[in-house]
C-alpha cells in the first residue's frame, strides 16, 4: 500500500522519506487525520438546504462565497458520535479535484506531521471505514490517528457526491 | 529560423472571419449603378488583410483565391472595369468559398475542391473577359511606353541610385529650401526654377519613392507634388516590359490582372505608374491614407478570453451578495449613531451595482452579430424562389448576452427563411392582391423590461386559420372550431406540423418550427405569433437578458423555499374543492377552466412536510413545458424576484427535479425546480418515481 498520494509536499527527501502532515478530527471517541493539502478551510456550521430524496448524511447545500457547495455529516455517515449543531460544529471545506465539498466533523484537534515510519498498515477489521479508504493508522506517542484517503472515500459511489457514480 | 506560428493561427481565424463577415456585408449594401469608392476600398482591403494573413501561414489555397479576388476588386475600385451584378455575386461566392477553406484550416473539415475552382474560374473568367473588350489604360502604358518617358519602371543606376525628378507646387521660398536641405540627406540634390514660378528637384537616391513622399509631406500636400522617375545617369536601358524590370518587386497592373501568383505588396504598386497624371498620384496616396486609418481602428477594442470575463461576473456576483448581506446586517443599526457608517454602507452599495451593470455589459453584444448574416440569405434565398424581398433591420445595436446571440442564431435562421418561403406572396401574387410586388421582412430588436424582444415581421399572406385546424384535426390534434386565433397559431408549433403545399429544400418538412419553440424555451423565452390574413405575420421572440439571470418565483413547501422559472408559469390559483379529482391509480387531477389538469404534489415528490396537503387549501401554480400543462401543489407564493443561476454541479451532482440554485439576500441557498423535466415525470410519478 501507498502512503503518499500524488500532491503531497515532500518536506524531507533524504533516507526517511516524505514526511506528510495530517489534520486531525474527531468523530464521536475517535481520533481521525487527513491530509491538509486537501483542505481549504474549516469554518463554523451554516444553516444548509436541503436537497429533496438525497440520503441522510448529504445535509444539503450551502453558499460559500458565491459557490454552493454540498455538505456531508460523516458522523451521520458512519454512525459515529451524535449529530448535534450547535456553534461549535465545525465544517471542513475540501477541495479534491477541483471539487469543494463540505465535511461536518465532531472538532479539530491540530495539524500532525508524521514520517512514513510512524504510519502503520490498518488491520483489515475494527474501524467502521472500509481498508480501502484508509491510508493506514498513525501513532505519536500515546495518541493514534486513523488516517483518511479522503480523495477516495469522497468520490466513492458510497458518498454519492459525484455524477458518474451515482445510479 | 523556425518560429511556432501555430500559436498565432487563432488570431489570423478570428480577424480572417471579422473580415469577411466585413466584406460581405458591404457587399451587400453596394449599390451596383454608383458603387460608393469608400465601400469597394473597404471592401478591397478586408481580401488584401486576409490574402496577407493567409500567406504569411502559407494557406496557399486562400491566398490564391483572395489574390483574385483583389486584382479583380482593385481594378474595380480604380475605375478600370464596371461593377456588375456578376461581379457581386462572384465576390459572394468567393466569401463562402473562404470561409469553407478557413473552416478546413482551423477545424479541419473538409473543403469542396470543385467549388473552390469554379469560384477560381469564375474570377479569372470576369477579368479576362473585360480585358478582352477594353485594355486597361495601366496595362496599354505598362506594354507600350512613351517615347517622352524614357523608363516606366524605377531603373537603378550601377551604384542602386535612382533619380527621381520633382516638380514642386508654387511655395514660400523658405520651404524650399527647407525641403531641399531635408531631401539632400537622402542623395544627391540639384534644383532648378521653371519658368512658372514652380521649382524642381531631380535627386538621386538609393531611397524609394514612397519616402521622398513621406519627407515632402511634412512641407506640403503630397497630391500637389509630381514626381517622375528620371533616367538614370549611368544610362541603363529602359527595358522593354515591366515583369523583366521588376518582377517579383515591382509588379506591374498587368501582371496582376493576369493573375498570377505574386507577391503584390502595397509598396510596389505606389511607383508602378511614374508618369501617370497627378491625380492619379493622388489616388493612390489616396489609399495609404485610408489604410492606415483602417488599421487604427482596431486598436480601439481588446481581445479577451470568456473565461477571463465569466470569472470576473462571478467575483462581482460575491460582491452582490457579501454587499447585500452587510446592507442586511446594519439595517438594525441605529440611524442615530451609525450615520457615517450608514451612508458609506448605501455608498458602497450603489458602486456594487454600478459596477454589477458594468461587468455584465462586457458580455453583451451588439444584435447585429446576428442580424448581419441575414441580409445575404434573404437575398440567395429570394434569388432561389423568384420573390422580391426587402430586408430591413431594426434596433441591431441592442444588446443581448453572448451566451444567448449564440443560441438564438438557429432559430431566427429558421423563422427567417419561413418568412421569406412562407410568408412573402410571389410577385405576381402580390401585384394581384394589391400590394407592392416588393415584400418587405422587417427583422427588429427591442428592449422590454428585463427582456430583449426579438420581432421577425413579414407583409406576406398570414396565416391561414382554416388551414391550419384542418392539418391540425387531420393530425388528431385537440382543436375546435371555436379556438381564439393566438391558440391556432400556437399550433404550428407542435412537432410535425407544416402546411406548407409543397415541400421545398428550403422549408416545409415540418421539422422545426417546434424545434424553435424548444431553443427558446430553453433559453428561458416565449414565442408570441400575430398573425393577419392577406396583411402579414409577425413572430415576437421574448428572451430575458442573460442567461444568468432568471425571473423567478419563489413558493414555499413546508419549510423549504424553491424558485420556479417565471417563463413557465401561466397562472396560480387555490382550487375549489370540488375542482380537485381523484383518479385511480393516476393521481390527482385538477379541473381549471373546463381543463383537467393533472396535479403534482410537489410535498410529495421532494419528501417535504407539508403545511397543507389538502390543494383546496395550498396554493396549485398552473406551469407549461412542451405544450403539456400541469398544476404543481404548494404551500404558498413567497414573491417574484430575479436570480442568479448558480450550477449544482461544478461541486455536486445533477439533482433529479432542479435545475439549479440560487443564492437568496441573505446569503441562503435557494434551489430552481426544473419545471421541463417535473411535468415530464408528472405521469409516471405515481407508479415509478424517478427521483432517487
Amino acid at each position: 500500500m501507498s502512503y503518499t498520494t500524488q500532491t503531497q509536499t515532500s518536506m524531507q527527501t533524504d533516507g526517511e522519506g516524505a514526511v506528510n502532515e495530517y489534520l486531525a478530527f474527531t468523530l464521536g471517541r475517535e481520533e481521525y487525520g487527513i491530509d491538509i493539502l486537501r483542505v481549504q478551510e474549516i469554518r463554523g456550521y451554516e444553516p444548509v438546504t436541503r436537497i429533496a430524496n438525497a440520503p441522510e448524511f448529504i445535509k444539503g447545500v450551502v453558499n460559500l462565497r458565491g459557490t454552493i457547495i454540498p455538505v456531508v455529516d460523516l458522523r451521520i455517515k458512519f454512525n459515529l458520535g451524535s449529530p448535534t449543531y450547535d456553534q461549535f460544529t465545525v465544517v471542513i471545506i475540501l477541495n479534491i479535484a477541483g471539487r469543494v465539498v463540505g465535511m461536518v466533523v465532531d472538532s479539530v484537534s491540530d495539524v500532525m506531521t508524521l514520517s512514513p515510519g510512524q504510519v502503520k498498515p490498518a488491520p483489515e477489521i475494527g474501524t467502521v471505514f472500509d481498508t480501502d479508504y484508509l491510508i493506514g493508522l498513525g501513532t505519536i506517542g500515546e495518541r493514534m490517528l486513523i488516517l483518511v484517503d479522503i480523495d477516495k472515500l469522497m468520490s466513492s459511489s458510497e458518498m454519492g457526491l459525484i455524477e458518474k457514480i451515482a445510479a | 529560423m523556425t518560429i511556432d506560428m501555430s500559436q498565432f493561427y487563432q488570431v489570423f481565424f478570428d480577424e480572417a472571419d471579422e473580415l469577411l463577415a466585413e466584406m460581405e456585408k458591404l457587399l451587400l449594401a453596394l449599390d451596383v449603378s454608383e458603387p460608393d469608392s469608400e465601400d469597394l476600398n473597404a471592401i478591397f482591403r478586408a481580401a488584401h488583410s486576409i490574402k496577407g494573413g493567409a500567406a504569411t501561414f502559407a494557406f496557399n489555397d486562400i491566398t490564391e483565391v483572395t489574390h483574385m479576388l483583389e486584382s479583380l476588386l482593385d481594378r474595380i475600385r480604380k475605375g478600370e472595369m464596371a461593377l456588375t451584378p456578376e461581379h457581386v455575386d462572384a465576390f459572394l461566392v468567393s466569401k463562402d468559398v473562404l470561409a469553407m477553406q478557413m473552416d478546413g484550416h482551423h477545424h479541419g473539415s473538409s473543403v469542396d475542391q470543385t467549388a473552390v475552382d469554379s469560384v477560381c474560374q469564375r474570377l479569372k473568367a470576369l477579368s479576362q473577359g473585360i480585358v478582352a473588350e477594353s485594355p486597361a489604360p495601366a496595362t496599354a502604358a505598362a506594354a507600350s511606353p512613351e517615347p517622352a518617358q524614357p523608363a516606366t519602371a524605377p531603373v537603378a543606376d550601377a551604384d542602386g541610385n535612382y533619380r527621381f525628378r520633382i516638380e514642386l507646387p508654387e511655395v514660400p521660398q523658405r520651404d524650399v529650401d527647407a525641403l531641399a536641405a531635408e531631401l539632400g540627406l537622402l542623395g544627391t540634390i540639384s534644383q532648378e526654377s521653371l519658368a512658372n514660378k514652380r521649382v524642381v528637384f531631380t535627386l538621386t537616391t538609393p531611397e524609394s519613392q514612397d519616402n521622398i513622399v513621406a519627407i515632402c509631406s511634412f512641407v506640403l500636400d503630397p497630391d500637389d507634388l509630381k514626381i517622375t522617375q528620371a533616367a538614370a545617369p549611368g544610362g541603363a536601358e529602359p527595358k522593354q516590359t515591366v515583369e523583366d524590370a521588376g518582377y517579383g518587386i515591382f509588379e506591374s497592373e498587368k501582371a496582376e490582372a493576369a493573375s498570377q501568383p505574386a507577391v503584390a505588396t502595397a509598396a510596389s504598386s505606389k511607383v508602378e505608374q511614374p508618369a501617370a497624371a497627378p491625380a492619379a498620384e493622388a489616388r493612390n496616396y489616396g489609399r495609404r491614407a485610408t489604410d492606415k486609418e483602417g488599421g487604427s481602428q482596431e486598436s480601439s477594442s481588446i481581445r479577451v478570453g470568456v473565461e477571463k470575463v465569466d470569472q470576473l461576473i462571478n467575483l462581482v456576483g460575491e460582491l452582490v451578495i457579501t454587499q447585500a448581506m452587510i446592507e442586511q446586517r446594519i439595517g438594525a443599526l441605529d440611524p442615530l449613531h451609525h450615520e457615517r457608517l450608514l451612508n458609506s454602507a448605501s455608498q458602497l452599495a450603489r458602486n456594487t451595482r454600478d459596477l454589477q451593470e458594468a461587468v455584465m455589459s462586457i458580455r453583451m453584444m451588439p444584435m447585429d452579430y446576428v442580424f448581419s448574416r441575414f441580409p445575404r440569405m434573404v437575398r440567395d434565398l429570394a434569388g432561389k424562389l423568384g420573390k422580391k424581398v426587402e430586408f430591413v433591420t431594426r434596433g441591431a445595436a441592442t444588446e443581448l448576452d453572448k451566451g444567448l446571440i449564440e443560441r438564438i442564431v438557429d432559430p431566427l435562421t429558421h423563422l427567417v427563411r419561413n418568412s421569406v418561403d412562407h410568408g412573402i406572396e410571389m410577385p405576381e401574387k402580390r401585384r394581384a392582391n394589391g400590394k407592392s410586388e416588393t415584400g418587405k421582412l422587417t427583422l427588429s430588436a427591442a428592449h422590454q423590461g428585463g427582456n430583449i424582444v426579438i420581432e421577425v415581421s413579414d407583409d406576406g399572406g398570414g396565416l391561414s386559420r382554416a388551414r391550419i385546424v384542418a392539418k391540425a384535426k387531420q393530425q388528431g390534434l385537440p382543436v375546435s372550431d371555436t379556438m381564439p386565433n393566438t391558440d391556432v397559431w400556437q399550433l404550428i408549433f407542435a412537432p410535425g406540423f407544416s402546411t406548407a403545399e409543397v415541400v421545398t429544400d428550403v422549408s416545409g418538412r415540418g421539422v422545426g418550427m417546434d424545434v424553435v419553440k424548444r431553443n427558446i424555451t430553453a433559453m428561458g423565452g416565449t414565442v408570441e405569433i400575430r398573425s393577419v390574413p392577406g396583411s402579414g405575420t409577425t413572430i415576437a421572440i421574448s428572451l430575458p437578458l442573460t442567461l444568468a439571470i432568471l425571473d423567478g418565483m419563489s413558493v414555499k413547501v413546508g419549510e423549504e423555499v424553491y424558485i420556479l422559472p417565471l417563463g413557465y408559469v401561466i397562472e396560480s390559483l387555490q382550487p375549489a374543492a370540488v375542482d380537485v379529482k381523484e383518479i385511480a391509480g393516476e393521481g390527482k387531477v385538477v379541473k381549471v377552466r373546463e381543463e383537467y389538469l393533472p396535479l403534482i404534489p410537489l410535498y410529495q415528490i421532494f419528501a417535504i412536510e407539508p403545511t397543507f396537503v389538502d390543494p383546496s387549501q395550498g396554493i396549485i401554480v398552473i406551469l407549461e413545458s412542451d405544450g403539456k400543462k400541469a398544476a404543481l401543489l404548494v404551500d404558498s407564493l413567497v414573491g417574484q424576484q430575479q436570480v442568479v443561476v448558480k450550477n449544482l454541479e461544478s461541486n455536486f451532482r445533477k439533482v433529479a427535479g432542479i435545475s439549479g440554485a440560487t443564492i437568496l439576500g441573505d446569503g441562503g441557498v435557494s434551489l430552481i425546480l426544473d419545471v421541463a423535466a417535473l411535468l415530464r415525470s408528472s405521469r409516471q410519478l405515481n407508479a415509478d418515481p424517478i427521483f432517487f
